[in-house]
């Protein structure tokens, strides 16, 4: 059965391969860094487009969890992928998806990114599959990143619920060889005959909770025996280190080749074994607990809500370890007590270099005309949103006072308005708009509030890679669909020989009492394809 | 056999290229490997690095921890004075010294300066060899070859890497980077020499 065949595979495309090798059917998504590239290799898989696979970008990671559950529903694999900060946007249907249970298997491969290489927040996903209280596997490596996902279809089916696949920036975004196996035939279409627990009225929803409630003893039975969670014995009891994930890679790097004295817990599937923890904790005297994310399980195991009580346990708590950020081999050295090399040392004529917008990027000229027309409108103030324009914060712009979640300039911009801030203008991108401003614009447009909102349009999702958008070409007439005015909405290209002209336009919209939208209209100079 | 190297640059200057080549010809060997990669915002002008570690036993993590590295090869001279925690006492640090400069970039001269206090730096004019051997853009294999006397890495694995990522972008690309990788070397052994 076994391909002899290694291949260099990041842990994004493990989980793809893995994926595909499942006998997926269908693979729905949002890109965000660092999940993007996992529907990226289904969508340039040879493999998968001769199986049919679904791989369509969806419009954000809500709708992508639905159209994954509808899939499931039908008796078919599916998986979704996002970033962390989109499972916030997919969370009802990622919660709901766990009472109701699914039919063919349903994966959940949320790629967290802790240090905040490419994001807002380092919130843990594993929060999210605990609140769900449906099972996570928790790759070490790129090959257990391949491996689980056959496994977590697999437990998916078994178990009828949907299950997640977290992985964190460092195993996403890394190589290694990874040996493949065979892969399995799809599901044939089964939708369920009596679909009673896919309707979640509360006398339904009552039923199913209570049978989530139930399987969890399961599923803590099924992690103890799964092969996934491993108890390494050692020597020196004075330690015992529970390591999840890619944390365990950390510990055993800090010993240099030499033998882990340890007994040590490898957590890779959770619910947490509890037998395993009990052995670890009468075991040994102290617990060092690594966890690369937030400090989930050493607040849990404390039990206890006075930390000088438990000083028996060693983490992120405790200040044995960073408190936030990634873990790396030399912070998992220090908290066991070696000798590492801590300073920074990085020679002082080292300047740091911040990402900026591309020459050539429509977003700057934007910016320039936004900037110039601020000198005589005085105090605007300008709500951002999340995208290559967010850029537009550093200098030499300093042109935006906002930038929060996706979505979030239209609405802020209204709420401001409403509380008096005048001009308040919003820039948002167009996969941004098409993710989640069109709700934002029509509590806007319902309410007449005069705000100013400037689609910033570049045909593609340029800050993840260039991945198409959902609208391209459209994003006017959805505007006059949700009910802007056609005298206030408005075209203009935004190049350095219109620029007194796109003032113009800017100066008449902002100073409209009412809703207005300006779409400007450039290609991305990185990603944009001519057709 | 071990090598832990870091790769420098800024975003788009070509770092992965010579992550491949090292990856893939040390796979093809049976080696084991692991490298890192930065996608997202840094790579938006950025700095951006690889960590690439081979080795013919088990690799556990990714990360190469401060003071371990054996070479930091640099397509950029201030970004690869930025990963100096990383190197080991015995470490090459190879650069190219052409400098992708940004508003506060520092004194080219004090960046020399500092370049040059190391024993074991070697600093290249990687694009003038690269347009020599016919395009300047192949400036990272110029450092990959100015690097590779001094890696644990067999030079020929890591012509078979070469020959296996652009193998399918025709033989004269193949052709074009391996000039420009020897030119780096003998650049290197008589810098060396000196
Ligand atoms: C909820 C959520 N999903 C995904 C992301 C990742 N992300 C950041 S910017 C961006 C796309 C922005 O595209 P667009 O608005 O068109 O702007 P551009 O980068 O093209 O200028 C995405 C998908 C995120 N930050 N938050």
């Amino acid at each position: 059965m076994k391909n002899p065949q290694i291949k260099l595979l990041l842990g994004d495309e493990a989980v793809a391969l893995g994926a595909i090798d499942s006998g997926i059917s269908g693979i729905y998504g949002y890109p965000g860094t660092p999940s993007t590239e996992i529907i990226t290799f289904v969508q340039g898989s040879k493999k998968a487009s001769e199986k049919g696979i679904k791989s369509k970008w969806s419009v954000n990671e809500k709708t992508s969890m639905e159209e994954a559950l509808g899939m499931s529903f039908a008796g078919k694999r599916a998986m979704v992928t996002m970033k962390h900060v989109g499972l916030n946007v997919a969370a009802d249907a990622f919660v709901n998806s766990a009472i109701s249970g699914v039919n063919g298997g349903l994966v959940i491969a949320v790629a967290d990114d802790p240090s905040m290489h490419s994001s807002q927040n380092e919130q843990d996903s594993r929060f999210y599959g605990k609140f769900a209280m449906i099972p996570i596997l928790e790759p070490s490596t790129q090959q257990e990143a391949y491996d689980m996902t056959r496994y977590a279809f697999d437990l998916s089916e078994k178990v009828k619920l949907p299950v997640m696949m977290r992985l964190t920036t460092r195993l996403a975004h890394s190589r290694s060889g990874i040996k493949t196996y065979q892969s399995r035939e799809q599901n044939e279409l089964n939708p369920p005959t009596e679909s009673s627990r896919f309707i979640l009225m509360p006398s339904n929803a009552r039923g199913r909770y209570k049978s989530l409630i139930n399987i969890q003893t399961e599923l803590v039975d099924i992690s103890t025996n799964s092969g996934n969670n491993t108890y390494f014995s050692g020597n020196d009891k004075s330690l015992g280190v529970i390591a999840f994930g890619i944390a365990f890679t950390y510990l055993m790097d800090s010993f240099k080749g030499k033998q882990n004295p340890y007994p040590t817990l490898k957590i890779n599937q959770y619910p947490i074994p509890n037998d395993m923890v009990k052995k670890i904790f009468e075991e040994c005297d102290k617990i060092l607990i690594l966890e690369e994310g937030y400090p989930i399980y050493e607040e849990l195991l404390r039990n206890n809500i006075d930390l000088d009580d438990n000083s028996n346990i060693l983490g992120r708590l405790s200040g044995d370890l960073p408190r936030t950020g990634e873990l790396n081999t030399d912070h998992v050295a220090h908290s066991l007590g070696m000798e590492v090399k801590v300073e920074e040392d990085i020679p002082s004529v080292v300047e740091n270099r911040m990402p900026a917008m591309c020459v050539g990027c429509g977003h700057r000229d934007l910016y320039d005309e936004l900037n110039e027309l601020s000198k005589e409108i005085g105090n605007r103030k300008v709500f951002a949103d999340i995208g290559c324009y967010t850029l537009g914060a550093l200098p030499p712009y300093e042109a935006i006072d906002t930038c929060i979640d996706m979505g979030a300039s239209i609405t802020m911009a209204k709420g401001a308005a409403d509380a008096g801030i005048f001009p308040a203008i919003a820039v948002i991108g167009d996969s941004t708009f098409t993710h989640s401003g069109i709700t934002g614009l029509i509590d806007a447009v319902q309410d007449n509030t005069p705000i100013t909102v400037l689609i910033s349009d570049n045909y593609t999702t340029a800050m993840t890679g260039g991945q198409d958008t959902a609208a391209t070409g459209r994003i006017a007439e959805i505007c006059r669909g949700v009910g802007v005015e056609e005298e206030h909405l408005r075209l203009i290209i935004p190049l350095k020989k219109f620029m007194k002209e796109n003032i113009e336009v800017i100066r008449n919209e902002v100073n409209y009492k009412g809703v207005s939208v300006i779409i400007a209209q450039r290609e991305c100079v990185k990603f944009y394809k001519k057709m | 056999m071990q090598d832990n190297i870091i790769l420098a640059g800024v975003g788009g200057q070509g770092i992965l290229s010579i992550a491949a080549a090292l990856a893939m010809g040390a796979l093809n060997r049976g080696l084991n490997v692991k490298q890192s990669e930065v996608h997202g915002m840094s790579q938006r002008g950025g700095a951006v690095q690889s960590h690439i570690r081979i080795s013919d036993s088990e690799i556990y993590s990714v990360l190469i921890p401060k003071g371990q590295a054996n070479a930091i090869i640099g397509v950029e001279p201030m970004e690869a004075l930025r990963y100096l925690p990383f190197l080991n006492d015995n470490g090459y640090l190879v650069t190219n010294i052409e400098p992708y400069k940004i508003p506060n970039y520092p004194d080219l001269d004090k960046l020399k300066e500092e370049l040059n206090s190391f024993n074991n730096s070697i600093l290249i004019d990687a694009g003038k060899l690269a347009k020599k051997a016919g395009n300047k853009r192949a400036a990272n294999m110029v450092v990959l070859g100015a690097a590779s006397p001094f890696l644990s890495l067999d030079e020929d694995i890591i012509i078979e890497g070469i020959k296996t990522i652009f193998n399918a972008k025709g033989e004269r690309l193949v052709n074009l980077n391996l000039d420009a990788f020897n030119m780096g070397k003998d650049f290197a052994l008589e810098f060396e020499g000196k």
